[in-house]
C-alpha cells in the first residue's frame, strides 16, 4: 500500500535512531546520512534492510550510493513502493 | 537427501545478503545442516538481522577471533544455544586497516600489517581450535581465500595476509588430519560483497575476470563459491585436505 512522503519520512526515522540513536527530531528531509548525521558504511547497511523490510521495498546497492539525504530515502521508498 | 543433513556447521563473517557466507548458510541449511552464525561488536546486529533472511532464522554467537576470552567461551556459547557439537565450520573473515591497502605497500607499519594477518590468517588456526572441542570423529573446515600466488594492485598486504592464511591452512591439515579434521580453502574471484567493495582497487579485479575466465565469471552471483564451501563442508571431498579449490572461473589457470 502506497504511503504517504510524511509518514515515510516518519517511518525512517523511527529505524534511523533505533540503529544509530540519533534524535527523532534531528532526522529531517534535508539532513546527509554521512555529513550531518554522522552514520558509517555499516549502519547504513543496516538501516537499509530495515527500510526495506518496513516498507516492503527493494533498495538494491547501486541505488544506496545515490541516497545522500533522508529525504533521497524517502523519495526513493515512496516511488518504490507506489 | 541433502549434502549436509544430519551435520550441524558453524558460519562467520555473514554481514549482508551479499555475503558469501550469507549465501553458504542458506545452501547448508537447504542441504539439511543446522547452521549457527558468529558475528562480534557492532556487526553483530547486522548479522542478526541478515540472519532473519535465511531460510530459517540461525542464533548468532558472539566471536571476535582475535579475543583469546571469545575463543575460550565459544562452546559455552554455542551450548547456551542450542548447540553441543560441529561437523564444520566456514572462515570468512578478513581484516586489513585501510593504510595496509590501496598502494602503501612500501609504507605501511608493522602494527597494520600486524593486525592484518591477525584476523586474516592467524584467526583460521584460532576459530579451528576453538571449535575443536565440539568435533567429532570428523570435520571440515573451509576458509574463503583469495589467490595469493601472485601480486595483486592495491591488495597489498592483504595479499600477504591471504598467503600465510593459505599456508595456515596446509599446516592445520597437517596437525589436524590425525584427528579428523580436512582443512581446505575456496579460492573465489572477485564478488560484490560489503567486504569486497571496502577494497580500493576492486574494479581492477573485475577486469582481470572479465578477460581472463574461460568459462566467465559473474561479480554479483555469489552462489558459485558458496557451493564450493558446501561441496568441501559435504562428505564428499573425503580424502582431500590442505587443497584449495578455485572457484574463480578458471582464471587461476590461465596465462592472459
Amino acid at each position: 500500500m502506497a504511503q504517504s512522503e510524511q509518514e515515510i519520512l516518519a517511518g525512517l526515522a523511527d529505524i534511523v535512531n533505533e540503529i544509530t540513536g540519533v534524535a527523532v527530531a534531528d532526522i529531517a528531509s534535508e539532513k546527509s546520512f554521512t555529513d550531518d548525521l554522522d552514520i558509517d558504511s555499516l549502519s547504513m547497511v543496516e538501516v537499509v534492510m530495515a527500510a526495506e523490510e518496513k516498507f516492503g521495498v527493494e533498495i538494491p546497492d547501486e541505488e544506496v550510493k545515490n541516497l545522500v539525504t533522508v529525504g533521497d530515502a524517502v523519495s526513493y521508498i515512496a516511488k518504490a513502493s507506489a | 537427501m541433502g549434502l549436509l543433513e544430519n551435520k550441524t556447521i558453524l558460519v562467520t563473517g555473514v554481514l549482508t545478503d551479499a555475503s558469501i557466507a550469507f549465501h553458504v548458510a542458506k545452501l547448508a541449511q537447504e542441504q539439511g545442516a543446522t547452521v549457527v552464525l558468529s558475528s562480534f561488536g557492532r556487526a553483530s546486529r547486522l548479522t542478526q538481522r541478515t540472519s532473519g533472511r535465511l531460510p530459517s532464522t540461525a542464533p548468532v554467537v558472539e566471536l571476535d577471533v582475535t579475543s583469546e576470552e571469545d575463543l575460550a567461551a565459544l562452546p559455552d556459547r554455542l551450548r547456551e544455544v542450542g548447540i553441543d557439537k560441529l561437523d564444520g565450520v566456514l572462515h570468512s573473515i578478513g581484516f586489513a586497516p585501510e593504510a595496509a591497502l590501496g598502494g602503501n605497500f612500501l609504507n605501511t607499519a608493522w602494527e597494520d600489517v600486524a593486525t592484518a594477518v591477525h584476523v586474516s590468517a592467524f584467526s583460521l588456526k584460532s576459530l579451528t581450535m576453538a571449535c575443536l572441542p565440539l568435533f567429532g570423529d570428523k570435520a571440515s573446515v573451509v576458509g574463503l581465500d583469495f589467490d595469493a600466488t601472485v601480486a595483486w594492485p592495491k591488495y597489498d598486504w592483504m595479499g600477504v595476509a591471504k598467503a600465510a592464511f593459505e599456508s595456515t591452512s596446509r599446516y592445520l591439515a597437517r596437525d589436524l588430519g590425525p584427528r579428523g579434521v580436512r582443512v581446505n580453502l575456496v579460492a573465489a574471484g572477485p564478488i560484490a560483497t560489503m567486504a569486497a567493495k571496502s577494497i580500493p582497487g576492486f574494479t581492477d579485479f573485475e577486469h582481470v575476470w572479465a578477460t581472463r575466465a574461460p568459462i566467465g565469471w559473474d561479480i554479483s552471483d555469489p552462489v558459485p563459491a558458496a557451493q564450493g564451501c558446501v561441496a568441501l563442508l559435504s562428505d564428499w571431498f573425503p580424502a582431500t585436505t590442505g587443497e584449495i579449490v578455485h572457484v574463480d572461473g578458471g582464471v587461476h589457470a590461465i596465462g592472459a
